[in-house]
């Protein structure tokens, strides 16, 4: 501390509360929804106390059909939200490692070609050709199905790039040891690259693993199936309720499932996720 | 690419590059392709006829008030999200940096958001200032404030911004921390030495050494407001009122999905794309020289 006065720290105590207060007023707010029947919110505003009927609420949204058009349970849709997180992330990973090692450590006809067609796809978010790649997931059948689901955004320039730099660091002098021992490409990989690079595999695979479980466009456009909808996608469903009544206690159940795996994975991995975060992007 | 000590074979490689250059042609370089060629073609909404037309898609597109509307919409919402969502962020962090007890608690409560899809963050506000039952618009209504975002483009407005600066600002957060982390402590304890005050120590040291972090997230919520708030506008305003809220991005989508124009939606993500890839430029052309490292 350059200097010590009280006001300031105070000061800076304040603001800094104030600022957790907005940014978790939504949830506290949330949390006191999903703990209320459904007719606490006929009858005016939303409640700011806890009511009684949250385990009932859970019990609920987790096993019988949401409603609303939604003729699946939360736990199905959490399922589906997990597994197209895990494959995304885990696939992303091993296709990244498997072309940045390619790229680093081999010289081979067209690796320039490779590693140019592999960089465009940085500039090309999914939301600028969304029409043409569904069409494509659509001719080849992967409509409601877990390959459609994930397969097309596996492919991810940023993991690869972030590997091709990470191999680059690594010393030279490792691999003409390893090689002095006898030890092809994949030995070397297997034995001396993949243990190295635990750190980052960690770090990239939670923020993978929240992007994957993140998607909303994707999913809603190539699910029709209610038993492949992901629960991220299938929230925005339970508000078009046109009866009039919104059930606001159980998509705030819903609401809360969905977010708390993530929340979880950045709360628990916090340390490796920033460093993670902060190495991928510069 | 630099030098480096490498194995020789003749197959591996080629394995290796495999699985990813695939996805990556029939997932993206196929259909970026598409779009293109899309883009210079009429089609029926049922796909019995098309024509190729070179640049009507876009001479039509770019003659329609609406597609202007939508520029502008952007433009607002961008320049909204990124420049509230930074001070914010930066506020917060240049708090949390001189908090020496309880930092680590402070920034765990403020990084959270990181891991909330667009989609639920729109919800959340939703439920806050709905019309009727939301929290915030009965105290808003306390203070003679009449809130309806359905009916009212500044409001909806003003909710899309808030729900998407609730999700970016712990990213922004993140890396302002890791920014103000990496000064030299001597370079302001020297400064305080010389009498300067903590803000002019602020805007004279630090704010200039921060630039680098500040230059990249300004183009990094720029390309978060363009692209990853489609979740929060498709969850809360659907563009509405009247297209008030309706971004390049939302446009597209609505066209090609739900308008099914095939021609003019290819033709706007074409324009997208050169428009990210130009600001991208620009940014790095002219913004870049007089940041300071």
């Amino acid at each position: 501390m350059v200097e010590n006065r009280p006001w300031l720290t105070l000061l800076r105590h304040l603001i800094l509360l104030l600022g957790i207060f907005i940014i978790g007023l939504p949830i506290w707010v949330a949390l006191v929804a999903a703990t209320h029947p459904a007719s606490d919110f006929v009858s005016g505003i939303l409640p700011l106390w806890f009511g009684d009927q949250g385990w009932d609420n859970l019990k609920t949204a987790l096993f019988n059909e949401v409603g609303l058009g939604v003729s699946v349970s939360a736990s199905r849709m959490l399922w589906n939200s997990f597994v197209m997180a895990m494959v995304i992330a885990v696939g992303k990973i091993i296709i990244s490692m498997m072309s940045a090692y390619a790229i680093v450590y081999f010289r081979f006809p067209l690796r320039r070609t490779c590693f140019w067609l592999i960089f465009i796809t940085l500039m090309l978010p999914v939301e600028v050709r969304i029409l043409p790649t569904y069409e494509v997931v659509s001719n080849l059948g992967m409509l409601n199905s877990y390959a459609g689901l994930t397969i097309p955004l596996i492919a991810s320039a940023t993991a690869t790039f972030l590997f091709r730099q990470f191999f680059m660091s690594v010393p030279d002098s490792l691999l003409e040891a390893a090689r002095m021992d006898g030890a092809g490409p994949i030995r070397f990989f297997k034995d001396i690259l993949l243990p190295l690079s635990t750190n980052n595999i960690a770090a990239l695979f939670v923020i993978l693993f929240i992007y994957g479980w993140n998607q909303y466009l994707w999913p809603l456009l190539v699910t029709t199936d209610d038993q492949y909808y992901t629960i991220v996608m299938a929230i925005k469903r339970l508000m078009a309720s046109d009866n009039g009544v919104v059930p606001w206690n159980l998509i705030m159940t819903t609401t809360i499932l969905a977010m708390l795996p993530p929340v979880l994975v950045v709360l628990i991995m916090q340390k490796l996720f920033v460093k993670g975060l902060i190495e991928q992007e510069k | 690419m630099h030098d480096k000590s490498v194995f020789r074979h003749r197959l591996l490689p080629y394995l290796l590059v495999a699985p990813q250059l695939i996805i990556t042609l029939v997932f993206f370089i196929w259909p970026a392709g598409q779009a293109f060629y899309q883009s210079f073609r009429v089609e029926d909404a049922f796909g019995f006829s098309t024509e190729f037309v070179w640049f009507e898609n876009f001479i039509y597109l770019l003659s329609e008030p609406e597609y202007w509307t939508s520029v502008r919409v952007t433009a607002v919402f961008s320049g909204l999200v990124a420049v509230s969502g930074m001070a914010l962020a930066l506020l917060l962090a240049v708090m949390a940096d001189k908090v020496v007890r309880a930092g680590r608690f402070y920034q765990t409560m403020l990084i959270w958001p990181y891991a909330v899809a667009p989609v639920v963050a729109a919800i959340l506000w939703v439920m806050l200032l709905n019309p009727s039952i939301g929290i915030i618009t009965y105290w808003l209504s306390k203070l003679g404030y009449q809130w309806n975002y359905v009916a009212n483009s500044g409001q909806a407005m003003t909710l899309v911004v808030i729900a998407s600066v609730w999700k970016q600002i712990s990213y922004n957060f993140i890396f302002f921390i890791a920014g103000l982390q990496a000064i030299p402590r001597s370079l302001i304890e020297a400064a305080a030495i010389d009498g300067a005050r903590p803000f002019r120590r602020f805007w004279q040291i630090v704010f200039p050494l921060l630039s680098p972090t500040a230059f990249f997230l300004l183009v990094v919520n720029v390309v978060y407001a363009f692209f990853d708030t489609f979740a929060i506008i498709h969850a809360t305003t659907q563009g509405g009122p009247g297209n008030t809220t309706k971004t390049l991005v939302y446009k597209v989508y609505s066209d090609g999905f739900v308008g099914l124009d095939l021609g003019s939606s290819s033709a706007q993500s074409v324009l997208l794309m050169i428009m990210v890839i130009a600001l991208t430029v620009v940014q790095f052309r002219y913004v870049e020289k007089r940041v300071q490292y």
